[in-house]
């Protein structure tokens, strides 16, 4: 992944690496935003609520479900609930980043918290654990969330007015592009036994647990991954792999210290 | 817009942000034990291993379809290989939804 270069030193160096390392996975992203676009026009919001919803809630998949649901006319609090627990996850990616971000102010975790989404999330904490001293790594995240949003209303805008000449957009196979985004972004993670193990009991739960409302069962396996993540990590750990833990966390430590 | 999709929007907007800042402005002045801080390292595998296999194994009916009818599941194995031999995430991409695309309307 491109987030393996590290940008150097300056605050426009990491803005331009954060957009490099986001732009491959807004391809996969673009062709979601078009359906939720055409979708949710053909459901019955106006245009303006379709964009709306990508300008203020920017979160794909509980804009898609929401969606659907107005199709169906449920009542509005039930729809807010559900999107509360289908975006429940980010609330991980929030207290993964946070001991990253501690030293910045609130200027910057507000609209950073607002912007904050999957594909982000991935690109920015490898970011954050590259153990280089760059002072400027929100920039990275800045340049990533700014990628993320402007192509989400982009690709909005397009499955609004493109919408009604597609026709089936659900038999194009385009709900897989986030799928198959998701799995480009999983692999280069299964590098290490512990995060292989995080993945296959995390990814095995959400099939077994897929009947539970809302998505909670995504979060659920989640927890599950992370507690099979930490359980194989101890089981396996040989020294060297302890000191160079040690190093790494002491490294961040540093990093979330200035 | 209508007044209700002014509300739609603003509470979908409200409970969103909700997930996401406050959490983001508040554990990092929290003092987080070693041990939290270990196990969230794994969230990014975890999470996204969680959305990827029920998306490729769970037919349409909601029953686990591990069979060859499953474009879903060929063109996860697809993206599997090309992520896992050429590291290249963009082209992992658009081979995975050309496999899809093609296992959907190409083949009988």
């Amino acid at each position: 992944m491109a987030t393996t270069t590290i940008p150097q030193g300056t605050p426009r160096a990491e803005l331009l690496a954060g957009v490099r390392a986001t732009l491959p996975l807004v391809v996969g992203a673009v062709p979601f935003g078009i359906i939720f676009g055409a979708l949710a026009v053909a459901n019955g919001l106006s245009p303006a609520a379709a964009l709306g919803m990508s300008a203020f809630v920017f979160a794909g998949s509980s804009q898609f479900i929401a969606s659907n649901m107005v199709a169906g006319s449920a009542p509005i609090p039930f729809i807010v609930l559900t999107t509360f627990v289908v975006n429940l996850r980010h609330s991980l990616y929030a207290a993964t980043l946070a001991p990253y971000m501690r030293h910045l102010s609130q200027r910057w975790l507000i609209p950073l918290g607002f912007w904050l989404t999957d594909e982000s999330f991935v690109v920015v904490v490898q970011r954050f654990q590259q153990t280089d001293s760059s002072p400027y790594k929100h920039y990275f995240f800045l340049g990533s969330a700014l990628a993320m949003y402007s192509f989400w209303q982009l690709s909005t805008l397009v499955g609004i007015v493109a919408g009604q000449s597609i026709p089936n957009p659900q038999n194009w196979g385009l709900d897989f592009a986030l799928i198959a985004t998701f799995i480009a972004m999983l692999v280069p993670l299964l590098v290490a036994k512990p995060m292989l193990a995080a993945a296959l009991v995390a990814g095995v739960a959400a099939v077994v647990l897929r009947d539970l409302p809302n998505l909670l069962g995504l979060l659920i396996a989640a927890l599950l991954g992370l507690v099979a993540g930490v359980a194989t990590e101890r089981f396996i750990r040989t020294p060297l792999q302890e000191a160079m833990a040690v190093a790494k966390h002491n490294a961040a430590q540093e990093e979330v210290g200035r | 817009m209508s007044e209700q999709e002014i509300l739609l929007i603003l509470g979908m907007f409200l409970v969103t942000f909700g997930v996401r800042y406050p959490v983001l402005a508040l554990v990092g002045k929290l003092p987080l034990p070693e041990a939290v801080f270990r196990a969230l390292r794994y969230v990014p595998p975890a999470v996204l291993a969680a959305i990827i296999l029920p998306a490729m194994v769970v037919g349409e009916r909601g029953e686990v379809a591990l069979n060859l009818n499953n474009e879903y599941l060929l063109a996860g194995i697809v993206t599997f290989l090309v992520a896992w031999r050429s590291k290249n995430t963009l082209l992992t991409i658009i081979m995975g939804m050309a496999a899809l695309v093609l296992l959907k309307n190409a083949l009988p």
